[in-house]
C-alpha cells in the first residue's frame, strides 16, 4: 500500500478540500486521504447519505465533534492506529468508518477515561513492576496514570517515532512504515513513562473493538454495521422460536433505540 | 455517635441468595426482618431493554464500585499483594439481590464426597494420599442430610434440568425439564458419548417455560435473548432473589431492604451480638440496628472483614496453623479452574452462537468429585467438562487461531468468519484447600472508611496444576473427537501461578463450617461457634471448593441455617449443635 503515501487531496466536495488544505492535512498509509477525509466531510452530507448541494443544506451529526481531544493531530493518529487494527475491506468499513474514533474519544472523557470505576488508591506500581505483570490490561490498571493520559502519551509517542525513523507524521506513514511502528508497540518496544507499550497496544486494540461492536448508542458501530459484518443481531427481544435451527439464521440486527422504542 | 434503632428481630447483612432466603423463611414465620445492602435499589423494571453489551459485560455496571471498597490480593506470603482495582479482575455483585441477580443460573448440587472429603479419602486411598500442606476437612453434614434443602432451592429457583446419569440420588426430578436445545450442544454430547462419557444437560435456573414455584412466585419462560450472565433478566425469566425470596418476604409485611446501607460493624457483648453497625452512604449517618439474630450473609469477603474487623473468632496464622477465621480460602480462579479447556475452529460449520442463556449447555461430570479411581492420580478430586452456550457477544469473543495477527486485515478477516464458527469447552476444576491460601486484612490498602481491605493470599499447590492439567487434556480429547479443524488450547503451565483474578463469583472459605470450633467457626446451620445469635450464611462457610458451582449449596445451606434460626428463636437459645473435638490436642 505504498502508493497511498502520495498525499490525496484532490476531492470533488469543496468542504472537504478546503478543510484538508487548511489545516495542511496529508494523509497516507492505511486510512489513505479518502478515509481520513472521511471523518470531517460526513457532517457536509445530508441526511439522505447525498452531499449537500451548498453548506445551508448540511445536515450536521453533532456526535462528530472531540470532547477529549484538545489537538487535532492526536485524534489523526488515533483514527489512523484504529484502521491499521480494523481496516475497511471487502466484509466492510474498518474503524473509521465504524465512527470508533470518535467512540473513543467519548469513552476518554467520561468514567472510563480517569478511572473513575477502579480503586486508586496509593501505592501504585512503577514501570519495572508493571513489566512484571503478565496480563497486559493488569498493567494499565495498576498504573498510577489513568486512560487519558496513558492513550496521550501513547498516541504522541506513535506520532513522534513515526517522524523520528520516517520523517513524516504516523498519519502520512505508509502502510509499512505504519505496521514496524504497530509490531514494535505491540512488542513492548517503545519506551512509554506510563505503562509498557504492549499494554498500550492491548488497550488500543480492546478499544478499537468495543468501538466496533458496542451498541451505536455510544458513538461506534455506525448503522450498525460492525455487527452486520459478525451477523450478531443486536439487541433481539427473543431467540426462543430460532434457536434449535441446524441452519445458521440470518436476522437484522436491532439497536437499544429500536428496542427501547418498542417498549 | 451512631444513632440505635428500634429492635427487630432478625437483621441481615446483604440481599443475595442467603440473605434472602433467610428473609423470606423468617418473615413467612412472622419475624421482623431487616436487610441492609450497601448497594442501590433495583427491581425488574431495571432491566427492561438492558441488553447493552458494553455497559454491563465491558464496564460491569451490576458490580461492586471498587473505588469505596476492593480486595488485595498475592500469589503466596512472599509477595506485596497488590489491590484489585478494576472489575475485570473482581465482578463482585452489588445491589439488590447481590450475585445472584446476574448470575448464570448453573444450579448444581455438591456430590457426597464432598462433604466427607477427608474421612472418604483417608477411608479409600488411606491418609498418605492427603499432601502434606492439603487442610481438607468434612464439613459435619452429609449429602443425605442435606438432599431436601437442595431439593428445596431447586424447587424455589425453578431449576430446568434432567438427571445426571453419574450423580447422586435424587428424592425427586427437577421442577422444570430441560431447556431448548442447539446443534452445537448436540455436537458435544455426541462425541463425549462416543468417548464412553456420559454428558446430560446443565441445569439451569433460567426458565423452560413459564413456573410457579411453592411461594406463589412466578418466573416466565426463557427468551434465549443472549443477555443473561453479567445481566439481569429483562424478562422475569431467571431464577433470582427479586423474582422469588425477597419478594415472598416482602408479601408477609413483615421485611423490610434498607439500601445504600453499609454495614461496618458486628455490635456484640463478647458472648452475644447486639446488633449491626452501618453507614447510610447517601447521608453517612451512622446507625446501630439491634437484633435478637444477626446474619453476616454477603460475599465471602464482606462476611470475613466484618468478623475480622468486629475481633469475633480467631484469625487464622499459616505459620501456626492456628486459628479459624481467614482458613481454607478457596475459589474457581480463572487461570486454573473455570477459563482453561480447548477451543475449536472450524471451517464448514457455523452456528447461531449469539443466541442463547446463562446456563445453556452440557456438560460431563465423570471426573467430578472422586467418580474416577484416584490411586494412580496426582490429585485428589476432580474436575467437569462443560459447553455452553450462553450467546457470543462480540465485544467480548474476538478469537482467532493462534498466530494470527494481532491487528490488520487478515487478523480482521479471521475475526469475522469465526465468529461463529469456533468452540470452547471448558474443565471447570475442584480447588483444594492448602494451609498457605487464606485470607487476612491488609497492612496497607484501605477502603473508603479507612478500614483495611481484605487480602487475599492464594497459593497453588502442584495437586491443583495437575488437575487442571489432567481436565484440559480431556477437553482436548473431545475437541478432537469433535472434528475441529483448528484446535488452540488455554492449558496451564506446570509454574502457573495465581493472576490476582476473581473473574467468578465462586470464591469460599474464611469461616468454614465442621463439627470442632477448633478447626471450624460456624457449625453445620451456620451459627458461630463462639457467638450463638450469630449466624454467617453464604459461600464463606464452605471448607473447600468442588468442581461444581456454588450458589445452589449457599441455597441449600441457607435452607438449613433458616431452619436453626427459627429452632433458635422458638427455644431458649444455645448452641443449636453440640461441639465435637475432632482435633488433635
Amino acid at each position: 500500500m505504498a502508493e497511498n503515501n502520495t498525499p490525496k487531496t484532490e476531492s470533488h466536495d469543496p468542504g472537504r478540500r478546503n478543510f484538508l488544505k487548511n489545516t495542511g492535512l496529508v494523509v497516507g498509509g492505511v486510512a489513505g486521504g479518502s478515509l481520513l477525509g472521511g471523518l470531517f466531510t460526513n457532517q457536509m452530507k445530508s441526511d439522505d447519505g447525498k452531499k449537500g448541494k451548498n453548506e445551508d443544506a448540511v445536515k450536521v451529526d453533532p456526535s462528530h465533534a472531540r470532547v477529549f481531544f484538545g489537538r487535532f493531530e492526536d485524534f489523526i493518529v488515533l483514527a489512523t492506529a484504529t484502521e491499521l487494527i480494523f481496516p475497511e475491506d471487502d466484509n466492510g468499513p474498518g474503524a473509521i468508518g465504524l465512527d470508533v474514533p470518535y467512540f473513543i474519544d467519548k469513552q476518554l472523557a467520561g468514567t472510563w477515561g480517569i478511572n473513575g470505576d477502579d480503586y486508586r488508591q496509593a501505592p501504585f506500581t512503577n514501570l519495572e513492576g508493571l513489566k512484571k505483570i503478565e496480563k497486559a490490561d493488569e498493567k494499565v490498571n495498576h498504573s498510577r496514570a489513568n486512560r487519558g493520559k496513558i492513550f496521550l502519551e501513547g498516541l504522541r509517542l506513535m506520532n513522534g517515532e513515526s517522524m523520528k525513523r520516517f520523517d513524516a507524521s504516523f498519519d502520512q506513514a505508509t502502510e509499512e512504515q505504519q505496521n514496524e511502528i504497530m509490531g514494535d508497540l505491540a512488542a513492548g518496544k517503545l519506551d512509554m513513562k506510563s505503562i509498557p507499550s504492549d499494554a498500550f497496544f492491548a488497550l488500543l486494540k480492546q478499544a478499537t473493538l468495543e468501538g466496533a461492536f458496542s451498541d451505536p448508542l455510544y458513538g461506534g458501530n455506525k448503522n450498525m454495521d460492525g455487527w452486520r459484518m459478525k451477523e450478531f443481531a443486536g439487541a433481539r427481544p427473543s431467540y426462543a422460536d430460532v434457536i434449535e435451527s441446524e441452519e445458521f439464521v440470518k436476522l437484522d440486527p436491532i439497536s437499544l433505540t429500536d428496542y427501547q422504542r418498542k417498549k | 455517635m451512631a444513632e440505635e434503632l428500634k429492635k427487630v428481630d432478625v437483621v441481615i447483612v446483604g440481599t443475595g441468595w442467603a440473605g434472602g432466603i433467610t428473609a423470606a423463611e423468617l418473615a413467612k414465620k412472622g419475624y421482623k426482618v431487616v436487610a441492609l445492602e450497601r448497594g442501590k435499589e433495583q427491581s425488574r423494571d431495571d432491566f427492561i431493554g438492558a441488553k447493552d453489551e458494553l455497559k454491563y459485560s465491558i464496564r460491569y455496571d451490576m458490580m461492586q464500585d471498587l473505588s469505596k471498597d476492593t480486595v488485595t490480593a498475592r500469589g503466596s506470603m512472599e509477595e506485596t499483594a497488590k489491590p484489585v482495582r478494576n472489575n475485570n479482575y473482581a465482578r463482585f455483585g452489588n445491589d439488590t439481590g447481590g450475585a445472584s441477580v446476574h448470575w448464570n443460573g448453573v444450579s448444581l448440587r455438591w456430590l457426597p464426597y464432598d462433604f466427607e472429603i477427608h474421612s472418604q479419602t483417608v477411608e479409600k486411598y488411606g491418609a498418605k494420599k492427603i499432601p502434606e500442606n492439603c487442610t481438607i476437612q468434612d464439613w459435619g453434614v452429609t449429602y443425605d442430610e442435606m438432599e431436601p434443602y437442595y431439593d428445596k432451592f431447586e424447587k424455589t429457583a425453578g431449576v430446568s434440568g434432567e438427571e445426571n446419569p453419574v450423580g447422586p440420588p435424587r428424592s425427586d426430578k427437577y421442577p422444570n425439564p430441560p431447556l431448548k436445545t442447539t446443534p452445537s450442544i448436540e455436537l458435544f454430547k455426541k462425541a463425549s458419548t462416543n468417548l464412553g462419557y456420559h454428558p446430560y444437560r446443565l441445569p439451569a435456573a433460567n426458565m423452560s417455560e413459564s413456573y410457579t414455584n411453592p411461594d406463589g412466585e412466578t418466573i416466565n419462560a426463557c427468551m434465549y435473548c443472549a443477555f443473561c450472565e453479567e445481566y439481569g433478566c429483562d424478562f422475569g425469566a431467571k431464577g433470582d432473589p427479586i423474582v422469588t425470596v425477597l419478594e415472598t418476604a416482602r408479601k408477609t409485611g413483615n421485611f423490610e431492604i434498607r439500601n445504600e446501607s453499609t454495614v461496618t460493624e458486628v455490635i456484640h457483648d463478647g458472648t452475644k451480638a447486639i446488633g449491626l453497625k452501618y453507614i447510610d452512604n447517601i447521608t453517612g449517618t451512622e446507625y446501630i440496628q439491634p437484633a435478637d439474630i444477626v446474619v453476616l450473609a454477603g460475599f465471602v469477603f464482606t462476611n470475613n472483614k466484618l468478623l475480622l474487623k468486629s475481633k469475633i473468632g480467631k484469625p487464622y496464622n499459616p505459620e501456626t496453623q492456628e486459628g479459624v477465621i481467614g482458613k481454607n480460602f478457596t475459589g474457581h480462579f480463572s487461570n486454573i479452574s473455570t477459563y482453561i479447556g480447548a477451543r475449536g475452529f472450524f471451517d464448514n460449520e457455523k452456528w447461531n452462537l449469539s443466541m442463547g442463556t446463562g446456563a445453556l449447555g452440557a456438560k460431563v461430570d465423570d471426573f467430578a468429585g472422586d467418580n474416577v479411581d484416584h490411586t494412580d492420580l496426582d490429585f485428589l478430586h476432580g474436575y467437569e467438562i462443560r459447553y455452553y452456550h450462553l450467546g457470543q457477544r462480540p465485544i467480548d469473543n474476538n478469537h482467532v487461531p493462534e498466530g494470527t495477527p494481532a491487528w490488520g486485515k487478515e487478523y480482521k478477516e479471521k475475526n469475522l468468519f469465526y465468529h461463529n464458527r469456533s468452540l470452547i469447552i471448558r474443565a471447570k476444576t475442584a480447588f483444594l484447600p492448602n494451609r498457605y491460601t487464606y485470607l487476612d486484612l491488609d497492612p496497607t490498602y484501605k477502603d473508603e472508611f479507612g478500614d483495611p481491605l481484605i487480602r487475599a493470599t492464594v497459593h497453588y499447590e502442584e495437586q491443583d496444576i495437575k488437575r487442571a492439567q489432567h481436565g484440559v487434556e480431556t477437553c482436548k480429547e473431545i475437541m478432537t473427537e469433535m472434528g475441529a479443524d483448528i484446535i488452540d488450547l488455554v492449558d496451564v503451565p506446570d509454574d502457573v501461578k495465581f493472576d490476582s483474578k476473581f473473574y467468578t463469583n465462586h470464591f469460599l472459605g474464611g469461616a468454614i463450617m465442621g463439627e470442632d470450633p477448633v478447626t471450624s467457626a460456624v457449625n453445620t446451620y451456620s451459627q458461630m461457634w463462639d457467638m450463638e445469635n450469630l449466624f454467617v450464611l453464604g459461600g464463606s462457610s464452605f471448607p473447600h471448593n468442588s468442581n461444581h458451582d456454588p450458589t445452589e449449596t449457599i441455597g441449600a445451606f441457607a435452607y438449613r441455617a433458616s431452619e436453626g434460626m427459627i429452632e433458635y428463636l422458638g427455644g431458649e437459645g444455645g448452641l443449636l449443635v453440640e461441639a465435637k473435638q475432632t482435633s488433635k490436642a
